[in-house]
């Protein structure tokens, strides 16, 4: 059996990967906004970030599309700055599938946040440390669960991204096409088994890393609250 | 000198704290629960930023109406209630954490400080495999690693039982007595403040109530109704003078000798004495015949009428004040008035002072 073409999983995992990253340094912030806020702003910030849990992926892609096409206020400007576009491109993929994973970054961090309260970090400020300092050595340490589950969850529900990346990226190979969309392709055109290595691939794949995950995760030595 | 010019309003209660703080020794904050003591402290600390006010300590503003320092930058020790010890490190690591950053700034040395409040077996222990005793003594000893410049306590043995806080006290003796940092010690608990402190500062309602020295608060009628009734006496200074053969300490005042069961204390230490006042009876004349071995005499300065049938009675024992506990009644039928010449017998005679524990006399 010839093996069917690999690169949509590289180029799902590269995604997944730089999405990850992404929201973790978008996320960690906004994460902090809401656990530590008393704004009035604050219910509303909520109800933004979870909002792609209750949205049909189609919808935020739809969206997306009108907000980043080259001729939307957004895609124009990144047209004239790099003389390419956002939509159908890889670029394009990251910010939607950013947007699109949020709120599994923001509500796992913000609960550790919450959880962690404010005790260390005043305990850390009578011991000299700044906020920078007491964000190192008190907060991360401390929300390493939270930040795990946040980075293992944004990545996972990247890797099985299909309606925004159909509606924002199209289906172009080394660029656009992600595993779902090639399984997709492989369905239609009755190629199965093509679509059941490429399926039994991201599902093998998916379950390790929630198991190592998992494992890293239960003998964690740190237990808070 | 630690002055403090502060209101911080809450939806039930305000702060508003007008008042000096000496520099000098153990200056207790006292208050019932809710009397605003912690937050006071919260507000020194530079921990409430939404106190107005002014807070200047030994010449250097921490706050004014243009700014607020910091409270990393403000050079306080704060031991919590809940000792917040960080879970993710170890004994020394929580020490370390402190020493690392007052580096440079003339603190006490690691070793001294451990072995001052005997952590060298729990070094290499975690937080969570400490008792509430142990975990007092680490936080005490991670704050004065930061080189503070006064320390701030909010109960530190209120979340102890009796047998942690007798544990804990004599190092909070020691530090006092090393005289190196100021303390300011919140609590709610005669017994800790009539022990520990020099000064009192009693809160009532986010104000300040009192202050004065504690033999002056102590010995205050006025002061008693802030007090648990119970819990009111005054303290006197006293000297060891001998351990006598039948077993009892003989105790110099200035009013005359004090007997009390071997208080274990070398002769010629400085001890201090606390009369609850509801263990002080009077007599008009010198009684004779009677088991009490604490006879002295003294003259009164003030006599108060309490709520329902209580009186209390102000007395000049030799240079010291005490009070005594009577009822109405008696403070009628033995016409007790200023200058009046009584006799105080007291019943029981309480000792606090470092490595003594606490000794109680009965009559």
């Amino acid at each position: 059996m010839e093996l069917p073409d690999l690169a949509p999983l590289w180029l799902t995992l590269r995604l997944a990967g730089i999405t990850m990253a992404l929201l973790l340094v978008i996320g960690t912030p906004i994460a902090w906004w809401l656990a530590h806020s008393q704004s009035r702003l604050k219910p509303v910030i909520e109800a933004l970030t979870a909002l792609p849990l209750v949205l049909p992926p189609t919808v935020l892609g739809f969206y997306l599309l009108v907000m980043l096409s080259p001729k939307s206020l957004i895609g124009g400007a990144w047209l004239d700055l790099t003389g390419t576009t956002l939509t159908f491109s890889f670029l394009g993929l990251v910010v939607g599938s950013a947007i699109y994973s949020l709120p599994f970054t923001v509500q796992p961090l913000q609960a550790a946040f919450e959880g962690l309260g404010r005790g260390p970090l005043e305990a850390a400020a009578m011991l000299r440390a700044g906020p920078i300092d007491r964000f190192r050595t008190v907060v991360l340490p401390l929300s390493a669960r939270g930040f795990l589950t946040a980075a293992v969850l944004s990545f996972a529900h990247t890797l099985g991204e299909f309606g925004v990346v159909l509606m924002l990226g199209g289906n172009i190979p080394g660029k656009t096409k992600v595993i779902s969309i090639a399984i997709y392709e492989q369905v239609e055109t009755i190629n199965y088994a093509d679509a059941h290595v490429l399926s039994a691939g991201l599902l093998l794949f998916s379950f390790l890393v929630l198991l190592f995950v998992y494992t890293v995760n239960r003998r964690f030595p740190v237990s808070v609250g | 000198m630690l002055q403090v010019d502060v209101t911080l309003g809450f939806d039930e209660f305000a702060l508003a704290v007008r008042h000096d703080f000496a520099l000098s020794g153990v200056t207790a904050i006292f208050g019932r629960s809710g009397s605003g003591k912690s937050t006071l402290l919260r507000v020194i600390a530079g921990l409430e930023t939404r106190a107005e006010g002014r807070v200047v300590m030994a010449g250097e503003v921490w706050q004014d109406q243009n700014r607020q320092i910091a409270p990393e930058r403000r050079g306080v020790g704060y031991v919590f209630q809940d000792t917040r010890l960080f879970p993710h490190l170890s004994v020394r690591g929580n020490l370390d954490y402190a020493l690392k950053r007052a580096r440079g700034l003339g603190g006490p040395r690691f070793d001294d400080v451990v072995q001052a409040l005997d952590l060298g077996a729990l070094l290499a222990r975690r937080p969570t495999a400490l008792s509430g005793g142990e975990k007092q003594r680490v936080a005490i000893a991670r704050a004065l690693l930061t080189a503070p410049k006064i320390l701030l306590m909010d109960e530190p043995l209120a979340a102890l039982d009796d047998a942690r806080k007798a544990e804990i006290l004599p190092y909070l003796e020691r530090l006092r007595d090393a005289g190196g940092v100021p303390i300011l010690y919140v609590s709610h608990s005669l017994a800790e403040v009539s022990r520990l402190a020099r000064h009192i500062v009693v809160l009532q309602a986010g104000r300040v109530m009192r202050a004065d020295t504690a033999e002056a608060v102590l010995s205050d009628p006025e002061a008693v109704p802030m007090f648990d009734r119970r819990e009111a006496g005054a303290i006197i200074a006293a000297r060891v003078g001998a351990q006598e053969a039948d077993g009892l300490t003989r105790l110099e005042t200035s009013a005359g000798p004090l007997f009390l069961p071997r208080a274990g204390a070398a002769i010629g230490s400085s001890l201090r004495i606390r009369i609850h006042a509801q263990d002080v009876m009077l007599a008009r004349a010198r009684p004779e015949g009677l088991s009490a071995l604490n006879i002295l005499p003294a003259i009164v300065t003030e006599v108060r009428l309490g709520e329902g049938s209580d009186a209390l009675v102000q007395l000049r024992m030799g240079d010291d004040l005490i009070l005594a506990r009577i009822t109405r009644r008696s403070a009628r039928v033995m016409a007790l008035a200023p200058g009046a010449e009584v006799f105080a017998i007291l019943k029981s005679v309480a000792v606090a002072q470092a490595d003594v524990g606490t000794a109680t006399a009965q009559a």
